[in-house]
């Protein structure tokens, strides 16, 4: 029913309140906050840095623009609408498909071209954005989904999280949507976490509900021999991240797009504890680590070395 | 990075906290808890008059230094008419004033009395010189006063003997030839006055109310008053010497007691209750002009007063949600949304507010469901919500009366738009999350609620807010002692309560 708390400590794993305090509170300057929580910035800050990330088509700001906008987006069938300081996947639809007089979703999910104008109202109010301040609407192409994930999830996309702390990327997962969590990656809800070793890209486990899974519920599909191409170029991009913004704590979340790579898709400053239940690790001692590495700066590139060869699995 | 800038504060403030409201406690008296019981006589004096068409001014004698009982708060009640308190020095007086008046007028004054042992006696007012005159025009009275006071002072040997023995000889069963001559002359009260001048002692006649529970349409009874280094209290109709405990002494000394402009058949009566209310309120007004009052809320108007005492108990609130939030991990619907509910209960008890605070958010989810289905800007839909939300409960408020119960009302105290938001998020949360996050982020603020309610309707929480205000710096440093926490939280034990047993499974 219950863990004690001796066997938590001893397994190094970061509580909300440390993760808050030390970590968060530590080393997130909040001045730097809105360049993650809101999606537009991340991305018009990844291009200048050279980060990928999937193609902006529009950005909706204003009430009086919504006709428009869902006119043009007539002529598409595949794109994805989000609000941009929205959190925990709130908001965000994505369009697969096209019908007479309107679109498909992911789901399969029929909306109609009114239900489209209504949600990007809705955005524009801040219904979905984290203090209820009045957002805008991002809306970019879709990925084009490797043919390795197929299966992996219910609808939606399975993307990769990553931790990175000081520039280090420290712990990975990739989060699967189940039909439990209505097409979402969140793994409170139901969706499935499975532990990626940080040297390989491999798995190691897969989670749900906070306990071990081989096969996913819905499609059947075989959890446990996974292993994600290119792996390095991944843990590369997150590294980037740091400079880009300037966070020391941060969740990455990017997916793999079959032309062009690994793709950022958003970032994270208050990236949430369940990656640990996925790994069946702590944080701690791997956070303790970087803390106590002297302060030179290193390079992305010697970052991701060091990463792989104290965080991997053995 | 330190954190002992930090701990200093924190033990600054506990220790200012506790310091403070001890020394308060100590300097005014104010009780720590609200148990400490104590009598508090409410008096009401009743005056009536007829008017005749002409400008009013009443003036009414009001109690000053009281023996054996302090005057803790007083007020007139009296529709059209000014009302000020005169204090000249040696004895107070209420004044009413009108422009016109015509016809029956009634008049009221209330004090509140709390009997106090440590004495505030007036014998500072030392006795008026004493007169030596002759009393009587007629020579055969004269005598008779002269034979009665050389009497007395046979056998006596000061101003508190002298009273007794002339008492004595004034109220014995057979009078004697002189004392009934002069009783024939003059009532026994008038008389005692002048004798005693006569005989070279001060003396004042004075006025006062017995004390006895819910008594109405009483009258002062005279007391006499003889100056022997303090001032000696008999009762003209016995004889017995010493003012008895339950015996306020309303008027004191020869000054005329109600004076009425503008007024004739000009009527007093006292109707008075006892209550047995807690030391508070007591020492909150002897406290008036000691020291620490700053902190005194209790000089504020009676108004404000009822609202600070609800704004006092906010830090308590916060600090369950703290508490909560930081320890146990629960989840709530909006941060502090559950202390707002919790003041609602306060105000509304806690069964019929749970009740009705269910009942309106169920129902306002219902409606929401159909608004989902206009096509609404946000801003829009939460105004009608608001606007839906006051229907409801002017609808239950009406069900309610109708249907004798008292619910119904309370539902008003709750923050309206407070509650539009609680159902706009919630409906949100459901379409999103499901009927499951709904259910838990419900149950929990209600639960978070409820535990502050329960905190902030103790009677001793209650008590300390409002009369120590400076303990809420201990609640401050246990709320910044709280945000250093970076422990786990229970709910965690619970979350990763799979830890060790799956990854021995899967390999």
């Amino acid at each position: 029913m219950f863990i004690s708390p001796f066997e938590l400590k001893r397994a190094g794993i970061m509580g909300m309140n440390q993760r808050n305090l030390d970590f968060i509170g530590r080393y997130n300057d909040r001045t730097r906050y809105p360049l993650v929580d809101n999606k537009l910035k991340t991305k018009i800050l990844s291009e200048q840095h050279g980060v990928n990330v999937p193609k902006l088509i529009a950005v909706v700001e204003k009430q009086h623009e919504i006709a428009n906008v869902v006119e043009s987006l007539t002529k598409l069938s595949r794109f994805a609408i989000k609000p941009s300081k929205g959190s925990g996947g709130k908001g965000i639809w994505v369009i697969s498909g096209k019908t007479e007089n309107g679109f498909v979703k992911t789901s399969g999910q029929e909306v109609s071209l009114s239900d489209l104008e209504r949600h990007l109202s809705n955005i524009l109010a801040g219904l979905y954005s984290l203090s209820g301040v009045p957002d805008v609407a991002v809306i970019e192409s879709l990925i084009e989904f490797d043919d390795l994930f197929d299966g992996l999830s219910y609808e939606g996309v399975p993307d990769i999280r990553l931790i990175v702390f000081q520039g280090f990327p420290v712990m990975a997962m990739l989060r699967c949507a189940t039909k439990e969590s209505d097409g979402k990656a969140n793994l409170h809800q139901g969706a499935i976490g499975i532990g990626l070793d940080i040297a390989t890209g491999k798995s190691l486990r897969a989670m749900q509900h906070g306990q071990p899974i081989k096969a996913h519920p819905d499609t059947g599909a075989n959890l446990l021999g996974i292993d994600i191409p290119d792996w390095r170029n991944f843990l590369l991009l997150a590294a980037n991240c740091h400079e880009m913004t300037g966070l020391g704590y941060i969740g990455v979340d990017l997916v793999l797009d079959k032309n062009q790579g690994p793709l950022l898709l958003e970032l994270n400053a208050r990236p949430g504890l369940a990656i640990q239940i996925a790994n069946q690790a702590g944080l701690i001692p791997r956070l303790r680590y970087i803390e106590s590495l002297d302060e030179q700066h290193r390079p992305p590139s010697e970052r991701v070395d060091m990463s792989i060869e104290k965080f991997g699995a053995v | 990075m330190s954190r002992l800038p930090l701990f200093t504060i924190v033990v600054l403030l506990i220790g200012i906290g506790l310091g403070t409201g001890y020394w308060r406690h100590i300097t005014t008296g104010m009780p720590l808890s609200p148990r400490d019981e104590q009598i508090v006589w409410l008096v009401e004096a009743g005056i009536e008059f007829d008017a005749q068409n002409q400008p009013v001014s009443v003036s009414l004698e009001l109690p000053k230094s009281l023996p054996g009982f302090n005057l803790v708060n007083e007020q007139a009640a009296s529709p059209g008419y000014g009302f000020s308190v005169v204090d000249n020095g040696n004895n107070r007086r209420g004044v009413w004033t009108k422009n016109i008046a015509d016809g029956e007028q009634t008049l009221f004054y209330q004090a509140y009395f709390v009997p106090d042992d440590s004495g505030t006696q007036d014998d500072s007012e030392l006795a008026s010189s004493v007169p030596f005159q002759n009393l009587f025009l007629d020579a055969s009275l004269q005598i008779a006063a002269d034979q009665i006071i050389i009497d007395a002072q046979s056998r006596s040997s000061s101003a508190q003997s002298f009273s007794r023995e002339l008492l004595k000889i004034l109220l014995a069963d057979d009078l004697d030839q002189n004392a009934a001559l002069l009783l024939t002359s003059e009532s026994l009260e008038n008389l005692l006055v002048p004798l005693i001048h006569q005989a070279g002692y001060s003396a004042r006649l004075s006025e006062g109310l017995l004390l006895e529970d819910a008594r109405r349409r009483l009258r002062l009874e005279p007391w006499l008053e003889v100056y022997d280094g303090e001032w000696q209290f008999f009762d003209p109709k016995t004889g017995r010497q010493g003012l008895p405990e339950n015996v306020l002494l309303w008027k004191r000394g020869g000054v005329s007691f109600l004076d009425v402009e503008g007024g004739s058949d000009s009527q007093m009566s006292f109707s008075m209750i006892r209550q047995s209310t807690s030391a508070v309120s007591a020492a909150r007004a002897q406290s008036g002009d000691a020291g620490l009052d700053l902190f005194s809320i209790s000089q504020l108007p009676i108004e404000e007063q009822s609202m600070f005492k609800l704004l006092l108990l906010l830090p308590l609130g916060a600090l369950v949600v703290v508490l909560v939030r930081i320890l146990v991990g629960v989840r709530t619907a909006g941060t502090f949304m559950p202390v707002l509910i919790a003041v609602s209960f306060l105000q509304t008890s806690l069964l019929p507010g749970l009740i009705s605070f269910v009942v309106v958010v169920a129902a306002g989810l219902l409606m929401r469901g159909y608004l989902s289905k206009l096509n609404m800007l946000l801003v829009a839909r939460i105004a009608t919500l608001v606007v839906i939300v006051v229907f409801m409960i002017a609808l239950f408020s009406v069900v309610g009366a109708k249907l004798g119960l008292k619910t119904g009302m309370t539902v008003t105290f709750f923050p309206m738009i407070i509650l539009a938001w609680t159902i706009e998020r919630m409906s949100i949360l459901w379409e999103e999350e499901g009927a499951k996050e709904v259910m838990i982020q419900g149950i929990g603020s209600l639960a978070v609620a409820v535990c502050a309610y329960l905190l902030m309707s103790n009677s001793l929480m209650a008590h300390l807010s409002f009369n120590f205000p400076e303990m809420h710096l201990v609640t401050l440093a246990i709320i910044l002692l709280t945000g250093q926490y970076t422990g786990y939280r229970l709910s965690e034990f619970r979350r990763f309560r799979f830890w060790e047993k799956k990854s021995l499974d899967v390999h």
